[in-house]
């Protein structure tokens, strides 16, 4: 009772946060660039008044993305004899900084490196943080640009709408949550490893590093990648309750403010309202499964909630809602580890990353991607009616299904196929650590996480070899691009569609008729797709473990 | 498309990646610089470990931290990562309640079994830490009532009683403990 208490206390504290925040960010991306503004795009040769459509905006995201991922790597190769590297770290493989560096660039932050362990100082800062800025302001560009176009207004310009994102959105964010941090015991320092001599005698280690700050653009970012290698279940990367609350609200504050600001930008609050209530249905329900499953426990192990893999300061309802609002937003941080969740709650975490990552997902990607399922859910609507489907007054016609239809496959893709090639070539299906159905959970979450630039991961699966380094590596690409690609296209082609006009025989998209209706096309897309694989992996497992087997 | 790519990932990083984690870096070692280095506690000999970190204790007159999967490496910490339905995980745990009930002659709680995600939690559930006080008292040769009192005070209570859990700081109980009711020497 406590703990559904809280968490209505946490969804009504941070839709609010989240509404103002919409009505901030509508101005900063509708007025235009301040002075101080103009210059940086002057040195830069931007023509910051310059429209740019589909293509032009796409390209400049690649090219910006791949500039990025270009510096990335070779700082994570050079860190060895770059300055700032006070514990002596040495180069990062180069098949590890390739994975590393496009799990940045892709704001996915897999991390299939330990932070404490081989990452240096200059490396954390120059090179991680920085990516955890550029790629969120990314895929925030993307998203407002998406929504430009389907409000049928040109697309906007890449270089302003990032630039915006970093200057007035993400850095006044990250200084108000890093100083929290930094007051709540998270160290910020430049200094190398503590070394202790403990009460028994013993000598400890203990790793420190400019964290704070780094951490904060993490969770606003839905980034996800930790400074230490257990990410946000360290004691140093969120020492107390009151981080972890402060944390995992403003993992979900810039994707709940984008529902806002869409109703905000397309002018009709109510279309934001309805995006917003799909999205905050299927969280909930999530939420509930897990937490359940969570406070239940493991009958193999005795009474009493299940504790193992989690912190004794945050417990199963803080694991819970943690682990619910990671995996729908697109984070990838963790506050307990994933790998020992019961196996309900694995096939919940699972599924909201499998969908697309459309609960609210990563800073504006969470939004472009519903906005996907939004074009696919009218045109199942027009075919059930007979009319040509339409949303916002504007036609949905062949070209958009089609693009629609395109990136949607590109997750199943990525997914199965991943997870198939993984799970029968021996070379790869060595990453798995556990026996029996967990194991195949474990592939298919990691292909999943990949894919849908999420980041977390069972994490006693193997991610560090060759192949799974460049496969997944591979796949983050996919999950990323073969999305914002056919939704700027999308985007574009929407942006010069004249609205019609609306008739009693127009089909609402703000009432509760059309939420349940995405909310269907959601579900039926994500199980029809994945419930054959879900039924081997952690439908088994729960199978097994009602019946009291191990494995 | 790549003059502009250019500048801007070199802005960013100038202002994101070194301008950014400095500048807080220099606020915090200005204001709570303690903090900032880790929380670190540090008696007569120098630094004995840090506030929020867990470290291993074994002796009698200590109380015990949660079991860790890297026996509180802060250098490198991990949680086990077993599945729910792993033998290995049901072995190991019913090996630690045999040995933890045989300890302290009471069931042990769940947190008392299971290893934390980190490995280096640094907190015990309240039952977990009563459940200790008597082998705890017998070996500093004091009251039972007495270190009740020392757990009692060095209990940490949920968030504006609705977030996290009942729990005992292990670092600064035994800290408690050394300092009202010294360890007998033969014991040490």
């Amino acid at each position: 009772m406590t703990d559904l208490l809280g968490f209505a206390l946490f969804a009504a504290a941070l839709t609010a946060a989240a509404w103002a925040l919409a009505a901030h960010m509508t101005r900063i991306y509708e007025n235009a660039p301040a002075r101080a503004e103009r210059g940086l795009y002057r040195l830069a040769g931007v023509r910051a008044d310059v429209m740019q459509d589909g293509r032009s905006y796409a390209l400049a995201v690649l090219a910006f993305n791949a500039a990025g991922f270009v510096l990335l790597y070779a700082i994570l190769r050079a860190q060895a004899v770059l300055p700032l590297n006070p514990d002596g770290v040495g180069a990062m493989a180069p098949h590890l900084a390739f994975n590393t560096a496009i799990s940045f660039v892709t704001n996915t932050n897999w991390q299939a490196y330990s932070g404490e362990v081989q990452l240096s100082y200059l490396s954390q800062m120059a090179g991680l943080t920085v990516q955890n800025f550029v790629s969120a302001a990314t895929g925030m560009a993307v998203g407002v640009a998406v929504i430009r176009g389907f409000a049928g207004r040109p697309l906007g310009n890449f270089w302003t709408d990032m630039t915006r994102s970093v200057l007035y959105v993400l850095i006044p964010l990250s200084v108000v949550l890093g100083v929290v941090l930094i007051l709540q015991g998270v160290p910020q320092t430049l200094l190398g490893a503590a070394h202790v001599t403990t009460l028994e005698g013993a000598d400890q280690t203990i790793a420190r590093g400019p964290a704070a700050a780094q951490i904060a653009i993490k969770q606003l970012g839905t980034n996800g990648g930790g400074f230490f290698g257990v990410n946000s279940a360290h004691p140093l990367e969120n020492p107390t309750v009151l981080s972890n609350m402060a944390q995992v609200f403003a993992i979900l504050l810039i994707p709940v403010a984008f529902c806002f600001l869409f109703g905000r930008m397309v002018r009709d609050t109510r279309q934001g309202w309805a995006i917003f209530a799909a999205m905050g249905v299927l969280f909930a329900l999530g939420l509930a499964v897990i937490h359940l499953s969570e406070l239940a426990g493991n009958p193999l192990l005795g009474a009493g909630p299940n504790l193992e893999g989690k912190e004794m300061r945050f417990g199963a309802a803080l694991s819970s809602l943690w682990a619910e609002a990671t995996t729908a937003a697109s984070n990838g941080s963790v506050n307990a580890m994933h790998d020992s969740f019961m196996p309900l709650s694995g096939l919940v975490m699972t599924v909201n990353i499998a969908l697309g990552e459309v609960i609210f997902g990563g800073v504006g990607a969470g939004l472009y991607g519903m906005l996907l399922y939004v074009v696919l859910a009218v045109f199942l609507a027009g075919l059930m009616v007979g009319r040509t489907p339409e949303y916002l007054g504007r036609k949905i016609e062949a070209r958009e299904v089609t693009l629609a239809v395109l990136a949607f496959l590109s997750i199943p893709l990525g997914i199965l196929v991943g997870a198939a090639l993984s799970a029968t070539v021996p070379q790869a299906a060595a990453s798995v650590q556990d026996a029996g159905p967990h194991g195949l959970g474990e592939i298919l979450y990691a292909y999943a996480s990949a894919v849908g630039n999420n980041g977390s991961a069972f994490a006693g699966w193997g991610a560090a070899t060759q192949w799974q380094t460049t496969a997944l590596g591979l796949l983050m690409l996919l999950g990323r691009y073969a999305v914002i690609v056919p939704m700027l296209a999308i985007a574009g082609s929407l942006s010069v569609k004249r609205q019609g006009v609306s008739t009693s025989g127009t089909f609402p998209t703000h009432g509760p008729l059309f939420v349940v209706l995405l909310i269907v096309t959601v579900v039926i897309f994500g199980a029809l797709t994945f419930f054959p694989v879900l039924a081997l992996g952690p439908v088994a497992e729960f199978t097994a473990l009602r019946a009291g087997q191990s494995f | 498309m790549i003059r502009p790519a250019l500048t801007l990932i070199a802005v960013m990083t100038a202002l994101t990646g070194l301008a950014y984690p400095l500048a807080m870096t220099g606020l915090a070692t200005a204001v709570v610089p303690h903090r900032a280095e880790g929380s670190l506690i540090v008696a007569e000999g120098g630094p004995v470990g840090s506030a929020l970190v867990g470290q291993a204790f074994a002796g009698a007159g200590y109380l015990h931290p949660r079991p860790s999967a890297v026996d509180y490496d802060a250098a490198a910490g991990a949680g086990t990562n077993l599945g729910p339905t792993s033998a290995a995980l049901r072995d190991a745990v019913a090996e630690r309640r045999t040995v933890w009930e045989a300890e302290n002659g009471t069931p042990a709680p769940m947190d008392a079994v299971t290893a934390s995600g980190s490995g280096l939690d640094p907190d015990v559930s309240l039952v977990n830490a009563r459940g200790q006080a008597r082998r705890i008292a017998e070996a500093r040769g004091v009251d039972l009532a007495d270190v009740l009192a020392v757990l009692a005070a060095a209990e940490r209570r949920p968030l504006w009683g609705l977030y996290g859990s009942y729990r005992v700081n292990v670092l600064a109980a035994n800290l408690a403990l050394d300092a009202a009711h010294p360890m007998p020497p033969a014991a040490h």
